[in-house]
């Protein structure tokens, strides 16, 4: 079967623009702070806050590692170029080894974690010096498979790209003009040398988008995803994925006690008021 | 006869009255300054939309005594006004309501029938359920008003029909949603499907108006229409900005349409209520 996720990207961009606009006046901003990672995710973000708030009104932080590749450093800084914004590169090398320096046996992962929850450190400290607040930069696919790190690159005060999967991610960034290498590199964390998030996964971005697509948004069984041709391991695989990673996706469970309780019965939008 | 009409699609400061009721003013002096007879606000026009535990506190009565309705009563002099509010009834029950205001009077309100509890939806947890449908008389003729998942449920607008009226007005808060290739969101153009359905089976004017702005996540689309009698789109608002659309009804086409398309003199409704009664004796049927 046919299974199309493309989209309006004309829409699309109408959209995510006044949803950025709103939301950030809205909470008393004018301005935000993406952190450019280099890869296509950020730059989607970094690109319509732009469009929303204005050149002047955005700021980009890389937040290089001594092991980055020199590429992420080089892609956002064609990014910045071409949208002309207000940047900082601050290296987040000395923050984080002393850290790893106190247990010899840190592992790779552990590293990782520690270096995407600096990061967000560093944003979130920009984001009150340059008075603006942090947009998000994860797509559907990460959130819902749970690969990012939580409270790390997983960290916003709104996420304009939650609900594009990778694959529309891509759409929309080559309609929206961000450069090609950008484009066209294999994504990655880039938190150590040679990693990329296919490898790491096991699956394209690709097939799994195809997947989750059915499984979300179409509501297919798991059974109807492989009569369709998905592998069983792979549909069972993804779905066990979502399942466990699904404590990222929301607040902490308060232990309820009192007969009013946050998360369960004090109900209100974020924009209460406004 | 000719009614002109004015469709505000109106975002919402959430859980804001009085920053909302200065808005609905803005927009009445705009419909009046344009020559306008009626003004059609979207669903909780007065309130927003996602209220959840804000309900209590942004409920009003349609009375001359309220803060909010006296100045809307005193601006429905010359200018007919439909808006959607909070009601609390005297037993304090929270109803999603539309109320239609002329000549300083509250000629009728309704409470949605239907609330959607499902997906993004949650208004049966927060509000009370509606239990009237009924059409009513206005200078311009039999009037009937409907909140949006009213009219997803067939009946609604049916009932509105054999109760007289020739105009039915629909408000909403559509959330946007289902981005695909096309160029208009599934969810607009599902109720665009609805509405002029409406307009041909009925052979009536249905005028719908659906809010814009967002709160949180959620985007409204906006889009506000009106389709005359032969189902034919007269005039559509923008989607997802604030707009007011005005556009001039010729009620004469009533009367031309019902001569080459006699659906209402034709409409058996002893068969409907015969086989509903039966249908609905049988209930185990589902």
């Amino acid at each position: 079967m046919q299974i199309d996720l493309t989209i309006n990207t004309s829409v699309a961009r109408q959209i995510l623009t006044a949803f950025i606009k709103s939301e950030v006046t809205r909470a008393g901003f004018s301005r935000a702070v993406v952190g450019l990672s280099g890869g296509i995710d950020s730059a989607l973000s970094c690109m319509l806050a732009v469009e929303a708030l204005g050149k002047e009104n955005v700021l980009a932080v890389r937040m290089p590692y001594r092991t980055s590749s020199p590429d992420s450093l080089e892609h956002a800084g064609l990014l910045i170029e071409q949208l002309e914004i207000p940047s900082k590169t601050i290296e987040i090398t000395d923050m984080v080894e002393p850290l790893f320096a106190l247990d010899p046996t840190i592992s790779r992962l552990r590293k990782g974690n520690i270096m995407a929850r600096q990061r967000m450190i560093v944003l979130y400290d920009q984001s009150e010096v340059f008075k603006g607040l942090v947009i998000g930069t994860s797509n559907k696919t990460e959130i819902l498979l749970g690969y990012s790190t939580q409270y790390g690159d997983s960290a916003s005060a709104i996420n304009p790209i939650g609900d594009l999967y990778k694959t529309q991610v891509r759409q929309l960034a080559r309609a929206l003009g961000i450069p090609a290498p950008i484009l066209e590199k294999p994504p990655s964390a880039d938190l150590w040398e040679g990693q990329t998030d296919e490898g790491e996964l096991g699956f394209t971005y690709e097939q799994v988008d195809k997947l989750l697509f059915l499984l979300v948004d179409h509501r297919y069984s798991p059974e109807e995803c492989i009569e369709v041709g998905f592998d069983e391991k792979f549909v069972k695989a993804v779905i066990r994925r979502v399942q466990r990673s699904q404590y990222k996706r929301m607040l902490p469970p308060i232990a309820k006690l009192s007969n009013r309780t946050i998360g369960y019965d004090f109900l209100y939008l974020r924009d209460w008021g406004t | 006869m000719k009614l002109t009409l004015a469709l505000a699609q109106i975002s919402t400061a959430l859980g804001d009255v009085e920053s909302n009721l200065e808005k609905h003013l803005e927009y009445i002096a705009r419909a009046k300054a344009q020559k306008a007879d009626l003004i059609v606000f979207p669903e909780l026009s007065l309130t927003g939309y996602v209220l959840q535990d804000l309900v209590a506190s942004v409920a009003h009565k349609p009375t001359e005594e309220d803060p909010i309705f006296k100045p809307l009563l005193e601006a429905s002099q010359n200018l007919d006004i439909m808006v959607g509010f909070v009601d609390e009834d005297a037993r304090h029950r929270f109803y999603i309501a539309s109320a239609y205001l002329s000549d300083g009077r509250v000629l009728h309100v309704h409470h949605k029938v239907y609330l959607p509890t499902y997906g993004l939806f949650d208004e049966g947890r927060f509000f009370a359920w509606g239990d009237s449908i009924r059409a009513f008389d206005t200078r311009f003729g039999r009037v009937g008003m409907l909140i949006c998942e009213d009219f997803w449920h067939a009946s609604p607008p049916y009932l509105l029909w054999l109760d007289g009226a020739d105009i039915l007005l629909f408000s909403s808060a559509s959330p946007g949603r289902g981005l695909t290739d096309r160029e208009k969101l599934d969810s607009a153009r599902w109720v665009e499907r609805v509405t002029r359905a409406y307009a041909s089976m009925f052979t009536s004017f249905v005028a719908h108006c659906n809010r814009v702005g967002f709160e949180d996540g959620l985007l409204f689309w906006g889009g506000a229409t009106v389709n005359d009698p032969n189902g034919e789109l007269l005039a559509q608002g923008p989607y997802f900005e604030e707009a007011l659309t005005v556009a001039e009804l010729d009620l004469n086409q009533l009367r031309r349409t019902r001569a080459r398309l006699p659906l209402l003199r034709d409409e058996r409704t002893a068969l409907v209520q015969k086989e509903l009664n039966r249908i609905l004796a049988n209930s185990s049927r589902g």
